[in-house]
């Protein structure tokens, strides 16, 4: 989809869901979803538009999670100022494995190992450090005042999750149009023709992780301000890695729109096996491993892809269907 | 006298016990097209990488334009002018014919819409025109010899490093890439290119390197390296040349 | 410095614990050297013999000596059924993909095992668990001691597969070149899932020899082989030298430098460990080019 009007119309649409419904099991849905959609859109720069796949994006979460929480518990600091901050220290954590991994040239499975490891290594960390209440976890204390970044109802908490998803499906977008996106893509293609082509390519998975980090890690700055309570196995834990990558894969990788669908895809389905099987642990990361397995195997294009296949087929229907001219099919 | 816009000193790979190139030397005259040429393994491609910084060699200097940019990464010497394209066509397949060329293009164009429309231009002068908006997974070889060809161009280099880029085409297409390399080299581009299509390298280059086992072993303008029996030999195997001599068959 | 009566035993129990590991690892390598895929899974599937081996006790009351016997053979053809029904046809041969379906696989099975047996800890008891047997100054566990001969014998037994069997040779040669390999008519996605079947193998081997000492709960396996990818990152990916030496070496370090420093700095350390040798010289000591 080009151009800024569908997330403009996608944006107001969902901005409308407070003004039509009440019902708290809906906006906490949905907040939650929008969050996944955040934390996964930072997910599908690195890796979809990238190709550079990360299994260990809860470094980022979690330090904005963190940042945020022992801010305003430790030191008083105002909680939007702590967003802003917990942004910033995501990006930071995102640029220094950044730059300890793409320096030493590590890609494909060595570098999803070594993300791993680094989320690993701040999750153990966060469980015993006495800053973050190690294995007590962080609680934000209440304090349902706007300023606070805290309120009584969810519609607020809605409209906020949103404007940020709203904006990062624009800065994604403006990314695919600029030369910045178009290099990494093609270093995602083939980094060699990249590099030939005068692509530094260091220095683009760079910047891509660091703007990465930073959209994942305000998403954790968000959990931590809607829940009030962080551990290192919330924070810093695998399930937030595979959501980040889940959700971005079922809606389409390397699209504006895919982490926001998958999103959607994956909190349902979360929802309706808690539904079916109570809330016993495990459970839903079950469906969601099968998920992506099958979507690997049958869907690797996720939902986007599906999409677009519908749409081609669609058109070549309509039209009378000469055969192709000049170049068959590669 | 024209300048020599590229000069291979002394160049010498190693990897591990084996010698891939041992004291390579050649020039590059400005404007005009070398050719290198020899049997498979020689170390044709070897070179080509250490000059266009994909690897580093054991010794010996790459001097262009009077610079010493040996050891330099590929993106830089990009940034230079020197352009390579791959034996093995390596297009951006997910994007299209215009995208592909479009990355090259940004090199000296940050706009998006600028990139587009010189990539536009670029195809055009390669006879791809027709096939801008056609991803890149749906071009015949010869379509992605040119996109890769293309590609190469858009960051206008002043040295071109074409890597068999008449591989796997049938007579026919190759006819018609001779004159889009040759009008390249009227436009005032360096080309060494490495080339086993002999016809080719007959009508094209002004001067013929002959590589075998990492030695340059013959240079010189087209016709005199054809009748030279060390490049029969290295093609042919020992004792080819007098044979073929004797048997009078007369040229290689 | 310690007296020879405190490090001849630390060295020697060293060596065993790092048997144990190597046999990890070199499941490990074997895939990586044959497949040239990390397995994300193995960690999990680790975990899930580990709980094989427990129930194997708990409701059959087979000793986990006894167990292997059955064991081994089982997870071979889980593994083989995994790479072959699942990984392989999943991925369409793309390296990314293959990256997230072992992935897939790690999260599907550890949460299966989370959800199924929750994740309380749990040991089972055997009458000569705590036997020792004398070896010069040291006294050594039996289980342990079991444990390296067995792991000894299972290097041997590779060894010998590699060597003489027709199998073996043909794991060998898609190992070095796939392409050939297909050419000369060997069914390559066969050999792909005998070669990640023989290091599920291994795993099972590993579960029974662990489960006498070490406890088990859905995270046991991952400890495990943290430390043995940061083997096989040591001694090299593919290198199964490297994965039995490396083995036995980290095992010695490890229980000398508990020695000195004590268990809590383990975890970050190995992870610290991994993360460097990544980042400097991800081919390892032995093994090929990343």
């Amino acid at each position: 989809m080009r151009g800024f009007a569908p997330i403009l119309i996608v944006t107001a649409l969902l901005a409308t869901v407070p003004l039509i419904t009440s019902s708290n099991v809906v906006l906490n849905f949905l907040v939650v979803a929008l969050l996944i959609a955040l934390v996964g859109q930072g997910w599908n720069l690195l890796g979809g538009y990238g190709g550079q796949y990360s299994f260990g994006h809860a470094a980022f979460f979690g330090t904005g999670a963190y940042a945020t929480a022992i801010l305003q518990v430790q030191y008083g600091i105002n909680a939007w100022l702590g967003l802003l901050i917990g942004i910033a220290a995501g990006a930071l954590v995102g640029a220094v494995i950044g730059a300890l991994s793409f320096r030493s040239g590590l890609k494909g499975s060595y570098f999803a190992l070594v993300t791993l490891a680094f989320a690993e290594v701040l999750r153990i960390i966060a469980s015993v450090a006495p800053i973050t209440g190690a294995g007590v976890g962080t609680l934000i204390k209440l304090d349902l005042r706007p300023e606070a970044f805290q309120f009584q109802s969810r519609a607020p908490f809605y409209w906020i999750i949103l404007a940020l998803v709203g904006l990062s499906l624009v800065l994604i977008r403006m990314i695919e149009d600029s030369r910045f996106g178009a290099y990494l893509v093609a270093l995602r293609e083939n980094e060699d023709a990249a590099q030939a082509l005068g692509v530094n390519t260091t220095m683009v998975k760079l910047l891509a992780m660091t703007i990465s980090a930073a959209i994942t890690a305000a998403g954790g700055c968000f959990y931590a301000q809607y829940f009030l309570f962080i551990d290192a196995g919330i924070a810093y834990g695998p399930w937030i890695s595979v959501e980040a990558l889940l959700a971005p894969i079922i809606g389409g990788i390397g699209t504006v729109f895919g982490p926001l669908l998958g999103a959607l895809v994956v909190k349902t389905l979360g929802e309706l096996t808690k539904l079916m099987t109570g809330d016993a642990p495990g459970l839903d990361l079950v469906i969601y491993g099968s998920v992506l397995i099958l979507v690997i195997a049958f869907a690797p294009r996720g939902i986007s892809g599906i999409l677009l296949d519908l749409r081609r087929r669609l058109r070549s229907l309509r039209r009378a269907a000469p055969a192709s001219l000049g170049g068959g099919h590669g | 006298m024209v300048e020599p816009l590229l000069r291979v000193e002394q160049v010498s790979k190693r990897f591990g016990g084996l010698l891939a190139l041992d004291r390579t030397s050649f020039l590059a005259q400005a404007g005009c097209i070398t050719a290198l040429i020899g049997p498979n393994g020689a170390g044709k491609t070897t070179l080509f990488s250490i000059i266009a910084g994909f690897a580093p060699p054991s010794a010996g200097r790459i001097i262009y334009d009077d610079v010493d940019i040996t050891g330099e990464p590929p993106h830089r010497l990009a940034r230079r002018g020197i352009a390579r394209t791959f034996q093995i066509v390596q297009p951006f397949t997910t994007l299209s014919v215009r995208e592909n060329i479009a990355v090259g293009s940004h090199l000296s164009r940050p706009a998006r819409a600028d990139a587009l429309a010189a990539a536009g231009d670029v195809a055009r002068a390669v006879g791809l025109g027709d096939l801008l908006d056609r991803p890149a997974a749906t071009l015949t070889v010869a379509g992605r010899k040119r996109l890769e060809l293309a590609r190469a161009l858009a960051i206008e280099p002043r040295l071109l490093l074409l890597d068999e880029v008449l591989a796997g085409l049938n007579p026919s297409e190759i006819r018609d890439m001779v004159p889009i390399i040759r009008a390249i080299r009227d436009r005032g581009i360096t080309i060494v290119m490495i080339e086993h299509v002999m016809q080719a390298v007959m009508s094209l280059a002004e001067h013929v390197l002959v590589l075998s086992e990492g030695r340059i072993i013959a240079e010189g303008p087209p016709q005199a390296i054809a009748g030279d029996p060390r490049v029969v030999e290295a093609y042919l195997g020992h004792g080819a040349a007098g044979r073929m001599l004797a048997a009078g068959t007369g040229h290689a | 410095m310690l007296s020879s009566v405190i490090l001849v035993p630390a060295v020697l129990n060293g060596l065993m614990t790092g048997a144990v590991y190597a046999l990890i690892a070199l499941g490990l390598t074997l895939i990586y050297g044959v497949l040239h895929i990390i397995n994300f899974a193995h960690g999990a599937l680790l975990t899930a013999a580990m709980f094989a081996a427990f129930f194997a006790h708990k409701l059959l009351g087979l000793d986990p000596y006894v167990a292997a016997l059955g064991l081994t053979p089982l997870f071979f053809l889980l593994g083989y059924g995994l790479q072959r029904f699942v990984i392989g046809p999943a991925a369409h041969g793309e390296d990314r993909n293959i990256l997230l379906v072992t992935l897939g696989l790690a999260v599907v099975i550890e949460n299966a095992l989370l959800y199924a047996f929750r994740a309380d800890t749990r040991t089972i008891n055997l009458p000569y668990a705590f036997d020792v047997v004398e070896v010069g100054t040291a006294f050594l566990a039996v289980p342990r001691v079991i444990a390296f001969i067995v792991v000894v014998a299972v290097a041997l037994a590779l060894w010998l597969i590699m060597r003489w069997t027709d199998t073996g040779k043909a794991i060998r040669a898609v190992a070095k070149e796939k392409r050939g390999a297909e050419l000369v008519g060997i069914d390559v996605a066969h050999i792909y899932a005998v070669t990640f079947g023989l290091g599920t193998a291994c795993l099972a081997i590993a579960a029974c020899l662990l489960i006498p000492t070490y406890y088990v709960n859905p995270q046991a396996g991952n400890a495990f082989v943290l430390i043995a990818f940061t083997i096989v990152v040591l001694g090299g990916m593919g290198s199964v030298t490297g994965a039995l030496i490396g083995g036995l070496f980290v095992g010695v370090v490890e229980s000398l430098s508990s020695l000195y420093l004590g268990e809590s700095l383990g975890q970050i350390g190995i992870f610290a460990m991994f993360i460097l040798v990544l980042l400097f010289r991800p081919s390892g000591l032995f093994g090929e080019r990343a």
